[in-house]
């Protein structure tokens, strides 16, 4: 008898922890920036529980559809199938923007070419351009590393450089940001692109919107003013207009506390206006 | 008079115990038959469904398909384009290319350490090696393929000038890592199973030590080392976290071994976490998980029942 006093006194304190509960999943170029917020959230609002957990934007809006997160991490926009399987479903995406990203391209700190322009880029991603030599660097295979393509950084390097092209077939794909970064930074003679947060041991190319335009490094302010041409919003989705526990964790991202909290971990704060804008009243 | 310290209470009692055991031994038996129900039953969509058929039908993943007007047909893996391509041909190619290689790297220094462990090494020696190369087993995975992206690539592009770092031989060294102590252990343990009577006599008709190991013993063996490279074989084609990090994953038909190679455990590794669940590509995954299963079911079965023939060989039949 004692043994169920016991087990019903242990699941009402669960059910009283659940209540405060928040499921946060989603894309892992978020995920570090998320885990920060949760801390942070936690740490002054005291019964608040979030749950963290990674996955790629991939991974998250799946669960969103089928109710297991509260909110979707993701850095894409959800694709129009993805909305109307939602509705079918009955749950209602609303996207709010909590943070801004840019794509870096990285290269190895001893190559000599210093920018590129967006179209060279396609080029040299979609296989056309095979060589530096041919956008002003030394003569040697350009070795390609990306994203595996589930990832949202792939997709979206896809969308807005390659122009829904796909990539060449000898891109290596490795299993994320990290992997690339490493390989770049061994490889003389490699390219990869990734969050502008990931800097050590490679340097970024300054990128040219057209061939004319001068080229851009991608930095703080080069991203938040939009004139770094690849650049992105990062967003949060709820089933419906967020209200109660959700509610105040997305108003407190987007508080001044919360963009500090981003721009300490290397992302990039919305302009002040546009993020009291997406607050929810 | 006679008394048993275990004197079972009843029949029933009995009976429940020998089917409780039983049922345990089944076990495993039944999560493998279920297992392969699932994954097969995941992958049913590409033979029934035509919408699925129709994406990613069996001749889309064997033969060359041409995806835009105007330009030659290939094969191509790139399930998340506008006009998603399901070729398993470059996958196909390149688990090959990584389980042939690792063999040929792993099988002479396996075969060869076993041969110098069971027969050449003395005690002391034997106690070291033997020991030694059963702890490379116990290495994860992960962690070597770890050591191969990270320090590996970088050592064996500055030796050979390779272009690509991440290549199928930087995987392949550290896949046969992973398969030397499976070859070793069981070459190792069919030639010291070679019965004592067999050496004696090879040794009482003037034979030396030499020509007992290579006349008598080695194609006594020879079965088990079989046995034992074609596990190895098995477990290089379902090896996945070493060819994920040290490959480079490019899905490319190619014949030099200097590229990078993706193989099909590593596209399940890479993809299937974040795939929309129900899709074509979420379909073929779980096909190319069905071949995997029914391959290395297969190569196992096989290396297993080889083993057991040996066995009975050498000691008689058990039952």
């Amino acid at each position: 008898m004692r043994k169920i006093f016991a087990l019903t006194a242990m699941l009402a304190v669960a059910g009283v922890a659940a209540a405060g509960n928040i499921t946060v999943k989603g894309s892992d170029t978020l995920v570090r920036l998320r885990q920060r917020w949760a801390e942070e959230y936690m740490k002054t609002h005291p019964g608040a529980v979030i749950q963290v957990a990674g996955g790629g934007s991939g991974t998250g809006i799946p669960a969103l559809i089928d109710g297991t997160t509260d909110i979707c991490e993701a850095s894409r926009d959800m694709k129009p199938k993805e909305y109307e399987d939602a509705r079918a479903k009955g749950v209602n995406p609303y996207r709010g923007a909590v943070t801004l990203d840019g794509i870096a391209v990285f290269l190895n700190n001893q190559n000599p070419v210093k920018e590129l322009s967006l179209e060279q880029l396609k080029g040299i991603y979609t296989g056309v351009i095979k060589d530096w030599k041919e956008v002003g660097g030394e003569p040697h295979t350009i070795i390609l590393y990306g994203r595996e393509n589930n990832s949202g950084t792939y997709a979206f390097f896809k969308e807005h450089v390659l122009k829904d092209e796909d990539y060449a077939e000898n891109t290596q794909t490795l299993p994320g940001t990290a992997a690339v970064v490493n390989a770049v930074s061994k490889d003389k003679y490699g390219i990869g692109y990734g969050g502008i947060a990931w800097e050590k041991g490679v340097k970024h190319v300054a990128v040219k919107a057209k061939a004319d335009s001068p080229g851009i490094v991608p930095t703080l302010e080069t991203v938040t003013n939009g004139t770094y041409p690849i650049s992105r919003e990062l967003y949060w989705f709820f089933n419906g207009v967020p209200s109660g526990a959700t509610k105040d964790l997305l108003n407190w991202a987007l508080s001044e506390e919360g963009q500090k909290v981003a721009e300490a971990t290397d992302y990039i704060p919305l302009p002040k206006e546009i993020a009291v804008k997406n607050m929810v009243k | 008079m006679v008394t048993y310290k275990f004197k079972p209470k009843s029949k029933l009692r009995e009976f429940v115990g020998e089917k409780f055991m039983a049922l345990n031994a089944f076990t495993a038996l039944i999560v493998i038959l279920l297992i392969f129900i699932f994954i097969f039953k995941e992958s049913l969509p590409i033979f029934t469904n035509s919408d699925v058929r129709k994406e990613a039908g069996i001749s889309r993943m064997v033969f060359k398909q041409q995806y835009y007007e105007g330009r030659d047909p290939k094969w191509s893996w790139q399930p998340n384009s506008e006009v998603p391509k399901y070729s398993l041909l470059p996958l196909f190619l390149g688990t090959l290319k990584a389980a042939i290689v690792a063999m040929l790297f792993a099988v002479p220094l396996a075969v060869g350490a076993a041969i110098y462990s069971s027969e050449f090494a003395p005690p002391r020696i034997r106690e070291i090696i033997k020991p030694v190369i059963e702890l490379l087993a116990g290495i994860p995975s992960v962690v070597l393929g770890f050591f191969a992206l990270i320090v590996l690539a970088t050592v064996l592009q500055k030796m050979f000038g390779f272009t690509y770092r991440l290549n199928a031989i930087n995987a392949d060294m550290a896949l046969g890592l992973a398969i030397i102590p499976i070859v070793y252990t069981i070459a190792e343990d069919a030639m010291t199973s070679v019965p004592k009577s067999l050496r004696e006599a090879a040794m009482a008709v003037g034979a030396n030590p030499w020509q007992v190991s290579f006349t008598m013993v080695l194609p006594a063996a020879l079965p088990g080392i079989a046995a034992g490279i074609v596990l190895g074989f098995g477990r290089a084609v379902g090896e996945t976290m070493i060819v994920l990090l040290a490959s480079g994953n490019a899905a490319i038909i190619s014949a030099g071994f200097t590229e990078s190679i993706r193989t099909l455990s590593a596209t399940i590794a890479a993809e299937l976490a974040e795939v929309v669940f129900g899709s074509a590509h979420y379909n073929v995954l779980f096909f190319i998980g069905t071949l995997l299963f029914v391959f290395t079911f297969l190569v196992n079965l096989g290396g297993e029942l080889v083993l057991t023939r040996i066995k009975e060989r050498f000691q008689g039949r058990t039952r």
